[in-house]
């Protein structure tokens, strides 16, 4: 014990012996490690800042829809039964720990009329204020978001995108005209920010957003009409002179019921249904705790028993997921390929400068022989005195790289990100550097003959 | 018992091809508390003698019986070992570590011992050896802050830390004026005489080996006379 403690002061007191040469040699672990440390900060932050731009992209989300209905061996596509509820979506929320957000989805398809000009959105969507949560999309351009109040009361309100901003008013602010979407008057309470286009090259701007009970109940009428009104349309088509053979509408075997008939006898509805339920997971990284989580609670709210089919499926984005995953993937491979470069450079440095040291101090490791020391000695002594420069290069290169990053983010506005992974790396590296490049000259020194060594001049 | 006994040792060196011998069959015995002068022109052999006596290098044949002990084929690291126990040196050139004080200089064979006394203890044994040699006032001084002659006594004090039963001064006053040297060489005396110490004086210069009680000459690797002589 005391051995090695004589050693370390040995070394310590030989370094202090040339302090200026001790600083000089130890600067290149000092930039090693220091590069090592900001190029981890600088790109564990702006790795962050791309994940969170692709998981504003969507990437985080997941999509429920309810499962397919069939008949008679005739499939009716994704999401045609009707087995989603609101309530589903409040429950995934208040159940699964690793979704973040979730907001239910009506859809609807058709014509909306603001005085004397008219457009046919991409996406009329019926929702809570949730929904801009789970897009990451809470900038509004101008007004302000709908309320659960609103949804509760079906109030008549509206955000809508950029482009039907730019479509329907031009150059005027939209905020307290009025929209109407299929003869229901919509007051625009707000403007979404601009998001551009999808991956798949959809307008994500060309989207109305209304509370759903509002959509549900005042305009689409049922879920099913939405997947109709193509048939409706074309039944309003009187050109059509195929429209005589093919009916496209039924006759009505009992009589057609007046207005107040129908509204003395509304139709039984059993629960009210949503198209689907748009989620957000926590991280990319709980996608799957996700996905498990939220079928596992619609089994058991759908009271679906073991073996039968899922009336649901949720979909992610694997592909974003993917991009996400190579992109930080590459940068850290990358980081680590500098990281490695310049700590190599730097352990050179230390070992040119031991090799120095050895020829020049061949001297006093012969009299050091002569009293005494044996060949391990000396190897311990000069190995001892190449660690302890790396490490306090580790030292300040953590010190100095912490303020690069800081400066950095202070003056250049880029993100960082404090790594304990690169501050604890860094250290561990330089201490193997130095036993690394440190060991051949010590080897060197170990190997001297004492009477060649005090002969030496 | 002799302190040491060497019987024909031949130390040839391979130059490439060439074989040159320099010492050629040498015996030697030196007791206990000997004041002993070892002569010889340079490339007479007396160092290459010196370095097999101090357990520096081994010899190509006979055998070396150091305190009872034969070390003639030791291992390097067992020589090592022999020489921080039993021998101690001063060299010509006084190699001392510089930018060291003179204490730090004194203890630093310690660190090689086994004895593992403890700093505070090592400290007490360097102090003493210090003022023992006069240097009680200059022990934080580094060696470029002392004269040669005080740098020569800090090196005596060192080569007497691990308490030796054998001491080789190389050349001791090569460096030093004759003022100086006259007071090292007493220096060496007065060791002898109070402390029993052996003392073998590597030297060319008659007038150094007159401090001496016996004197053994070397020519040409050769012992040609071994007696008795000097001042006392």
């Amino acid at each position: 014990m005391s051995k090695v403690y004589r050693t370390f002061r040995m070394a310590l007191h030989a370094l202090r012996r040339n302090v200026m040469r001790a600083i000089l040699t130890t600067l290149g672990i000092i930039i090693g490690v220091a590069a090592v440390i900001a190029m981890m900060e600088i790109g564990n932050g702006s790795s962050s800042a791309i994940q969170s731009t692709i998981a504003s992209m969507g990437a985080n989300n997941l999509l429920v829809m309810p499962g397919t209905a069939a008949s008679g061996g005739i499939s009716f596509g994704a999401g045609s039964t009707m087995t989603l509820s609101p309530q589903d979506s409040e429950a995934i929320l208040r159940e699964c720990p690793a979704v973040r957000n979730a907001a239910p989805v009506v859809r609807a398809r058709t014509q909306i009329v603001a005085g004397n000009r008219n457009w046919v959105p991409m996406y009329i969507y019926g929702t809570t204020p949730d929904f801009l949560a789970v897009r990451e999309w809470t900038e509004l351009a101008a007004g302000e978001t709908f309320t659960d109040r609103d949804v509760r009361n079906g109030s008549k309100v509206c955000l809508l995108g950029q482009t039907i901003a730019r479509n329907l008013f031009a150059d005027e602010s939209p905020l307290g005209k009025e929209v109407r979407v299929k003869n229901v008057a919509f007051t625009v309470i707000g403007v979404l920010a601009g998001k551009g286009a999808n991956m798949m090259g959809m307008d994500q701007d060309d989207i109305l957003l209304a509370p759903w009970t509002t959509i549900k109940y005042r305009v689409s009428g049922s879920s099913a009409t939405v997947a109709n009104q193509s048939a409706a349309a074309s039944s309003a088509n009187a050109v059509n002179s195929l429209d005589q053979l093919y009916p496209s509408s039924q006759t009505s075997l009992y009589p057609v019921p007046s207005d107040t008939e129908a509204a003395d006898t509304p139709l039984p509805v059993r629960f009210t249904n949503v198209d689907q339920i748009l989620l957000a997971a926590q991280t990319s990284a709980e996608i799957p705790a996700a996905i498990a989580q939220v079928s596992a609670l619609l089994h058991e709210r759908h009271h679906l028993r073991e073996g039968e089919a899922d009336d649901f499926s949720i979909r992610d984005m694997t592909e974003m997921m993917k991009a996400l995953s190579s992109t930080s993937d590459l940068m850290k491979t990358l980081l680590l390929v500098v990281a490695l470069i310049s700590l190599i450079v730097g352990g050179v440095g230390i070992m040119n400068i031991m090799l120095v040291s050895v020829t020049e101090r061949t001297h006093e490791i012969g009299l050091r022989m002569a009293v005494g020391a044996r060949a391990r000695d000396i190897l311990r002594q000069f190995l001892i005195e190449a660690v302890i420069l790396c490490l306090a290069g580790g030292a300040f290169g953590i010190v100095v790289g912490r303020l690069c990053s800081y400066l950095v983010t202070k003056f250049l506005h880029w993100p960082t990100l404090t790594s304990l992974t690169a501050i604890v790396a860094a250290v561990a590296v330089s201490a193997s550097v130095g036993i690394i490049f440190g060991f051949y000259p010590a080897w060197k020194a170990s190997r001297l003959d004492p009477i060649e060594a005090l002969r030496y001049e | 018992m002799h302190l040491i006994e060497l019987q024909d040792i031949f130390k040839t060196y391979h130059l490439g091809e060439v074989d040159v011998p320099v010492l050629k069959g040498i015996s030697l015995n030196v007791e206990l508390g000997e004041l002993v002068a070892l002569m010889g022109a340079s490339g007479s052999g007396k160092s290459t003698l010196m370095n097999i006596l101090g357990c520096l290098d081994h010899p190509s044949s006979g055998t070396y019986r150091l305190d009872g002990e034969e070390v003639s084929q030791l291992s390097p690291d067992g020589r090592a070992l022999l020489r921080n126990h039993k021998i101690g040196f001063v060299f010509q050139g006084f190699n001392l570590l510089p930018r060291t004080s003179a204490l730090e200089n004194v203890v630093m064979p310690l660190s090689y011992s086994n004895e593992n006394l403890t700093e505070r203890a090592g400290r007490q044994r360097g102090t003493e050896l210090l003022e023992r040699v006069g240097l009680g006032d200059r022990m934080h001084h580094e060696p470029s802050q002392l004269s040669g002659g005080q740098q020569q006594r800090v090196a005596i004090a060192r080569a007497l830390v691990n308490r030796p039963r054998l001491l080789f001064a190389d050349e001791p006053t090569g460096n030093l004026d004759s003022k100086t040297s006259k007071e090292i060489l007493e220096m060496f005396q007065r060791l002898n005489r109070e402390e029993g110490l052996t003392i073998i004086l590597v030297t060319h210069d008659a007038g150094i080996a007159q401090y001496a009680r016996r004197t053994v000459r070397i020519s040409d690797g050769l012992i040609v006379a071994d007696a008795a002589g000097g001042a006392s």
